[in-house]
């Protein structure tokens, strides 16, 4: 049970049930691409207006578990007004901690931290970095569909 | 209970605390809590006995079929081929040369589809399924329909998941080449009634298969009864070992159709201006088979005889309501098909949770579930879910077990907060 309260701690209840940035495109939206988890049926669109070098303004549409719909919630907010560099090295921050197991640093990852629970279940774990893998191919303008499974 | 009761009207009362004990993996603890196993429809616990006649193949009788004159040999083959008359007697099949071994159900369905429809469908000719259908019996069809330019036709269902009998009737017609209906819908638990609809594509001309992946495990098969003209199962889902599988084919049809597979043992003479195929069933056994899982599968079925499909869809039944109440009762589930001849399937969705998390929480109570799409996708979209969660019950599940999968629903609705 206490790693079942981690894994559904309140952040991520709180975006599932209400996720931020989530349903229209932004204005003059960019980029955008698809993550599909076929097996377990996760959909994800995460869509950006990237210019300059700055997403200056990113959401994400589509159906998921809670992890994957607080994960694009959580993403989405953590990354309005980054530069691209700094949305890849935070992707690739979230992916050490949630893939390679490695300690987190958690005042980098801030409102993140909510999402490290999802450790203990490894079955899940691709639901959780489904959004990112989306969001690192809609800045690198790639259109072909993306899967963690 | 090392070995099971013998079937008969008057057999003794169904014991199941005895029927557990002979499933060693049904005693174990996960996440600190007993084992409540109800993914029984995508794969079976095994009886010891299932379990030990691997060992006992290997430890004992270890060598090629068909093959050797030695001793090993002679026991193998013997075993492998008396597993097929277990099989012939098990379905009431005429013949046991109408019964061909196959990896499974998937594997079956693709060998009717290439070997017996493919040759016979052209243009504008139509195959009927329906719209509950798993998808091992969507996509072969769909691809020989793209290959020779036949239509696919899907008989819709309504929304209890019962299969629209008048619209597959009226479907029905000079141009339906082949039906292929599944006995029992492995994500609704339709028992669909393949009587009538047998008898209706025969009076069309069409010859009619049907997947029995879910029905061989609850309900008493009688291919001769039924009057199929193919039937396919897989034994990982009747007590047996994964990787082997049943089909059968009438012996006319059998007789009739080129093999699939080309190789070893499906020949009688090879020379490089011509091969002869062997006989039927063995023209469509190429290479070495899976002896060792074949000869377990007979045990599995020899073990589900023992205990009487009667008695024990008689049981199942019983627990499939308690379940459906049980769940029924609980504010927010939803309930995916509600026919009235329905079999040991309970699908539901959570309102408000997504059916991974319904399956991680459950899972964290010791209950397990298939949760997903179930291989049936356009199902989802007939429900419009993405997903759904699906308890699917065995002869050995207990009324405690259903308890542990409404109490670990009750536990999702805490953990998303529901009961505010």
């Amino acid at each position: 049970m206490h790693d079942l309260r981690e894994l559904y701690e309140e952040v991520i209840l709180d975006h599932n049930r209400s996720p931020r940035n989530f349903g229209r495109r932004p204005a003059e939206c960019n980029r955008t691409a698809h993550g599909h988890n076929p097996l377990c049926g996760d959909q994800v669109e995460v869509s950006m207006t990237f210019r300059g070098g700055v997403i200056e303004d990113i959401s994400f549409s589509g159906e998921g578990c809670a992890i994957s719909t607080a994960s694009a919630s959580l993403m989405t907010q953590a990354l309005k007004g980054r530069s691209g560099e700094e949305a890849q090295s935070l992707f690739d921050a979230m992916h050490a901690v949630l893939v390679n197991d490695e300690p987190p640093d958690l005042e980098r990852l801030g409102k993140l931290g909510a999402l490290l629970g999802v450790k203990d279940f490894p079955m899940r774990v691709k639901c959780a970095t489904l959004p990112w893998h989306t969001m690192g191919a809609a800045l690198a303008g790639r259109d072909t569909p993306v899967t963690t499974e | 209970m090392s070995t099971p009761p013998r079937t008969g009207e008057a057999g003794p009362a169904f014991d199941v605390e005895a029927i557990r004990a002979d499933f060693p993996a049904l005693h174990q603890e996960v996440k600190g809590r007993p084992l409540a196993y109800l993914d029984n429809g995508a794969t079976s616990q095994k009886p010891r006995a299932v379990i030990e006649a691997l060992r006992d193949y290997y430890e004992q009788d270890n060598s090629n079929v068909h093959r050797g004159v030695h001793t090993l040999s002679e026991r193998a083959t013997a075993a492998y081929e008396g597993t097929r008359e277990k099989v012939r007697s098990f379905l009431n099949a005429a013949d046991s040369r109408e019964i061909v071994f196959a990896r499974g159900t998937t594997e079956a369905i693709n060998l009717v589809a290439n070997s017996f429809v493919r040759p016979r469908l052209g243009e504008g000719d139509e195959i009927v399924i329906s719209h509950m259908e798993h998808h091992s019996n969507i996509v072969p069809w769909q691809l020989l329909c793209e290959q020779t330019g036949a239509k696919l036709r899907v008989v819709p269902i309504d929304d209890d998941g019962v299969l629209e009998i008048d619209e597959y009737l009226a479907m029905l017609g000079p141009r339906t080449r082949f039906v292929s209906m599944t006995h029992v819908a492995n994500s609704l638990g339709t028992v669909n009634p393949v009587r009538e609809i047998i008898e209706a594509a025969h009076a069309e001309g069409a010859p009619v298969m049907l997947d029995a992946a879910q029905s061989v495990p609850h309900i008493a098969t009688d291919v001769q009864a039924l009057g199929c003209d193919f039937l396919a199962f897989s034994a990982h889902k009747v007590l047996g070992p994964t990787g082997i599988g049943v089909l059968h084919g009438k012996m006319e049809h059998l007789e009739a159709m080129a093999p699939w597979q080309a190789g070893g043992d499906m020949i009688l003479a090879v020379t490089f201006e011509k091969t002869t195929w062997n006989a039927v069933p063995y023209r469509f056994e190429a290479g070495t088979p899976n002896i060792a899982d074949t000869i377990a599968m007979g045990v599995g079925l020899d073990y589900l005889r023992g205990l009487g499909l009667d008695r024990v869809a008689a049981f199942e039944h019983d627990l499939l309501a308690y379940a459906t109440e049980r769940l029924g009762a609980i504010p927010g589930v939803r309930i995916f098909g509600n026919a009235p001849d329905k079999s040991s399937i309970l699908s539901f969705a959570i309102e408000g949770v997504h059916a991974h998390d319904v399956g991680t929480i459950l899972d964290s109570e010791g209950v397990a579930v298939r949760t997903g799409h179930h291989c049936t996708m356009p199902v989802m979209a007939r429900f419009e879910v993405p997903a759904m969660a699906r308890a699917s019950l065995a002869f050995y599940n207990t009324r405690a077990d259903i308890d542990a999968l409404a109490g670990g629903v009750e536990k999702v609705r805490e953990v998303f907060r529901l009961n505010r």
